[in-house]
């Protein structure tokens, strides 16, 4: 087996919680005169009014746009002149600020970064250009079967209604009620130093990171927000099947999976090791042997499990030509039962094991990497020592727990399938 | 900017560059072969994307069920890519994996099997890609655009392939393809991480000494005449979106209005860096750009970008913008094209030309920080040009004038020299 990473000390992150509950990550690295910046608020999609998802991917896209003291333009010149660009990620459960500067402007940019996030203004004339933009990604979501099967097969996994069935973007007759008022309010009752975790990776020493986030968020003040109500996830007790139509496209993409299990369960390890093998490892897995390698049918196929805060989904992608699609489904359904028979071999298990505790050195050598790491270790509480711990935790699962997670989650009588593409129910093709 | 690597050819021609990086515990190696989708004649377009499909199914020594697994063992990673001037093949492990990916490198450069059923399978394979970039609207108009801002040259035929070669080409065209340009005279290997050089070196001689040279692949080119008119196409298909591309014919890496057409660009629509592998997975910084500021902040398009990569010979700088919903292409084109025409009238200003050097320095820092980039870059331009094309391109670029990028501007944004491609959506029928 090869070396578990960072032998002997670890990441061992510096970990300070502000006055006012704001968490600061901070790890310095010296592989380039940079700093990767990741700035988390637990403000993501689930937030969403109920009458109207997708207020917090277009509060994402004007969030930058002007703050109590920065106008755009002031906001754009500091960004632009040094060669930086945010990239800001609703996902279900975080609001994410995230960028790479220089370490010679690391205070400059968290002192902008924290500015954008605890004041913005959200200016009508940005707001209104920035809705053209999310109506126009919205519609070229409509014309992507890709995004199409995907979002279809969310939706009926969870329901439309759903934090997690909801298209993170929403409408677009939502988005374009959506006044400045509105995102104004939602960033008050869900922006708070209770909710934010700052992970600062790169060439500046810990002690001078922590500095300079108290001098940032030391002063926020905002109460606490109430947690957001999720209901419970409902598991499908059957299969389902939803095709739709996109006979303007060349090829017809699948999108074929289950609810699983909480991050915080368990049973996380044995699923995550399932689901490499099944269609991750090498080239996609199991399914990559069968369907690409083995049949010629798909370029791309490959599972994902996105293991959440609520049970979160398993979900297998394939892009085939339509006259494959029943004999790619067949394919998943053979492969899905095998593994949930036999389980694994004891071999395949352990490549799996050596792979996932081998290629840590790689996901931790870039900074941004390693925060992105340190984001995910602090969102689920898995403990500062973590990536220390994770080779043990992995080399301790066995080949039982695996293949009680296959019997659990991968039933085929109970899969829910969306096809999307050049390709109809009636006619098969 | 890096620090230097050390270099060293073996008797069979192989070129090996070396560079130390002890930031992780990790080595990348890369194979370069100067051989891509320029290299095809008609009948055979999209080979070279087959041949490196091809080259990951199983060796003389490495048997067909043992591919898998074989770097991942190592917690490792491999990949390959093929373009226009250039196919690759990259791993990148724990150090101890160092000798295996030697290994493989060596058996896939003279030791592929090429095995008449995995052609086939791999045939649907590579169709399957073609489609699923057919899906997009955007990628199909750049794939027609560059067909038609070329005559000549091969750069004009799309890296996958046209269809009907795809459904023709033979396992011998592939087999042959394969041994004629998979030769150590004719590649480059990179070495780039927690290694001693001196050692690199004993097991690359140790891997690949006994590779045998083989005749020189000759780079026959035509070279693309001079455009003398205004090009266009439209594409009227079912769709949402309307995209607009306008493609300049631009200088190759070495030459001399590379890097002011790189400050240009970065003055148009941003920095966007020159490293294939990492340069765009990341937004560029581009609000202070003069497209960005004419067509989105305008509300005329939701998006708007350059693209100006480093090749071999001449290739095109290429701007993209989608129209937001309901936004005529003309109104688009029209605003794209005034800006345009006034930098070429007008040059730029000091304060932009600044503004450019800093976020073309940044972007050269953020596109070098694993083993995995640092080493394409070397291999990448050590392939299309010569490793120090890359090394020197931050002297380049704080070197660059005014003058030099305004008569940049000049000469590459002319009327004359572009093509003008719509992707025009017409209303989906439903099923």
């Amino acid at each position: 087996m090869p070396p578990a990473p960072q032998e002997g000390s670890g990441l061992t992150p510096v970990r300070s919680t502000l006055d006012n509950g704001v968490v600061v990550l901070a790890k310095e690295t010296r592989k380039t005169p940079a700093v990767a910046l990741n700035l988390a608020v637990r403000a993501g999609s689930i937030c969403d009014p109920p009458d109207a998802p997708g207020a917090s991917y277009l509060l994402a896209r004007v969030i930058d746009r002007g703050t109590a003291r920065r106008s755009a333009d002031a906001l754009a010149e500091e960004i632009d002149g040094r060669g930086i660009s945010l990239t800001i990620n609703v996902t279900r459960h975080l609001f994410s600020v995230v960028c790479t500067c220089l370490a010679k402007d690391f205070e400059d940019i968290l002192a902008l970064l924290g500015d954008v996030l605890m004041a913005p203004t959200v200016p009508e004339h940005e707001l209104a250009t920035r809705k053209g933009e999310v109506v126009s990604a919205i519609k070229q979501d409509d014309d992507s079967p890709a995004v199409r099967a995907t979002e279809g097969l969310m939706a009926l996994l969870y329901g439309e209604q759903h934090p997690y069935g909801r298209r993170t973007k929403g409408s677009v007759e939502i988005v374009e009620g959506l006044t400045r008022e509105r995102l104004l309010a939602l960033h008050a009752a869900r922006f708070a130093p209770s909710e934010l975790s700052a992970v600062i990776v790169g060439d500046v020493d810990a002690g001078r990171a922590l500095d300079a986030a108290d001098r940032v968020f030391g002063g926020w003040r905002a109460a606490r927000p109430a947690p957001v109500p999720l209901p419970p996830v409902a598991r499908s007790a059957a299969r389902r099947r939803h095709v739709i139509p996109m006979m303007n496209k060349a090829q017809t993409e699948i999108a074929y999976g289950f609810t699983t299990i909480a991050r915080t369960d368990p049973a996380y390890y044995a699923y995550w090791l399932m689901n490499v093998a099944l269609g991750q490892y090498a080239l996609g897995g199991r399914l990559g042997d069968s369907i690409r390698e083995r049949q010629g049918m798909a370029y791309h196929v490959s599972s994902a499990l996105d293991a959440n805060v609520l049970e979160g989904p398993l979900v297998i992608r394939a892009g085939v030509s339509s006259a494959n699609v029943e004999r790619a489904i067949s394919s998943i359904d053979d492969e899905l039962t095998r593994l949930r028979i036999d389980g694994l071999f004891d071999k395949e298990l352990r490549e799996m094991k050596q792979y996932l505790v081998g290629s840590m050195p790689r996901a931790l050598e870039a900074n941004a990497g390693i925060a992105n790491f340190l984001q995910a270790m602090e969102f689920f509480g898995l403990g500062l020592d973590y990536d220390r711990r994770l080779p043990g935790i992995l080399g301790a699962v066995t080949l039982d727990e695996v293949h009680e997670a296959a019997k659990e989650a991968l039933d085929p009588a109970r899969a829910t399938i969306v096809v999307a593409g050049p390709y109809t129910e009636d006619t098969g093709i | 900017m890096s620090p230097s690597h050390r270099s060293h050819t073996l008797d069979n021609g192989l070129k090996v560059l070396v560079r130390e990086e002890h930031t992780a515990p990790l080595a990348s190696v890369w194979c370069w072969y100067k051989v891509g989708s320029r290299d095809e004649r008609p009948g055979l377009t999209g080979v070279s994307h087959w041949v490196e499909h091809m080259n990951f199914k199983g060796t003389t020594n490495i048997p067909r069920d043992q591919v898998k697994g074989i770097i991942e063992q190592f917690g490792g990673a491999w990949n390959g890519y093929t373009w226009i001037d250039q196919t690759t093949y990259l791993e990148t492990a724990t150090r101890d994996a160092l000798d295996r990916m030697l290994f493989i490198e060596s058996e896939r450069m003279a030791r592929c099997l090429y095995h008449p059923d995995d052609c086939e399978s791999e045939r649907t394979v590579i169709i399957s890609e073609l489609h699923g970039g057919e899906n997009d609207p955007d990628q199909l108009l750049d794939q027609e655009l560059t067909a038609t801002a070329f005559k000549a040259h091969p750069y004009r035929h799309p890296t996958i392939g046209w269809l009907s070669d795809l459904q023709s080409m033979t396992r011998e065209d592939l087999y042959g393809y394969y041994r004629s340009h998979y030769v150590p005279n004719n590649a480059t290997l990179v070495i780039v991480g927690d290694v001693e050089p001196d050692d690199v070196f004993r097991k690359v001689e140790a891997h690949f000494g006994g590779v045998a040279a083989g005749p020189q692949p000759v780079r026959k080119t035509t070279i693309e005449p001079e455009q003398t008119g205004e090009r266009r196409l439209t594409i009227r298909k079912e769709g949402t979106t309307a995209y607009l591309k306008v493609a300049y014919h631009a200088p190759a890496v070495a030459d001399a209005g590379f890097v002011p057409a790189l400050v240009l660009d970065a003055v148009l629509t941003s920095a966007k860096g020159v490293n294939l592998w990492s340069s765009f997975r990341v937004a560029p910084p581009q609000r202070k750009a003069r497209l960005y500021r004419t067509l989105v902040e305008r509300g005329l398009a939701s998006s708007v970008s350059g693209q100006l990569v480093p090749t071999a010979q001449p290739f095109l700088y290429t701007v993209s913008a989608t129209a937001t919903d309901g936004t005529p292409l003309s109104a688009v084109e029209e605003a794209l094209l005034g800006e345009l025409d006034r930098v070429r009238r007008e040059g730029i200003t000091p304060a932009e030309l600044d503004r450019a050097r800093a976020q073309l320095q940044a972007r050269l820092v953020f596109d070098n920080d694993s083993v995995t980039n640092i080493a394409h870059q070397l291999g990448y331009f050590e392939t299309i040009a010569s490793v120090d094309v890359f090394t020197e391109l931050p002297s380049r670029i704080d070197a660059v004038t005014l003058d030099q990028v305004a008569g940049t501007a000049r000469e590459l944004l002319l009327d004359s020299n572009r093509t003008i491609g719509a992707f025009v959506p017409l209303p989906v029928a439903s099923a």
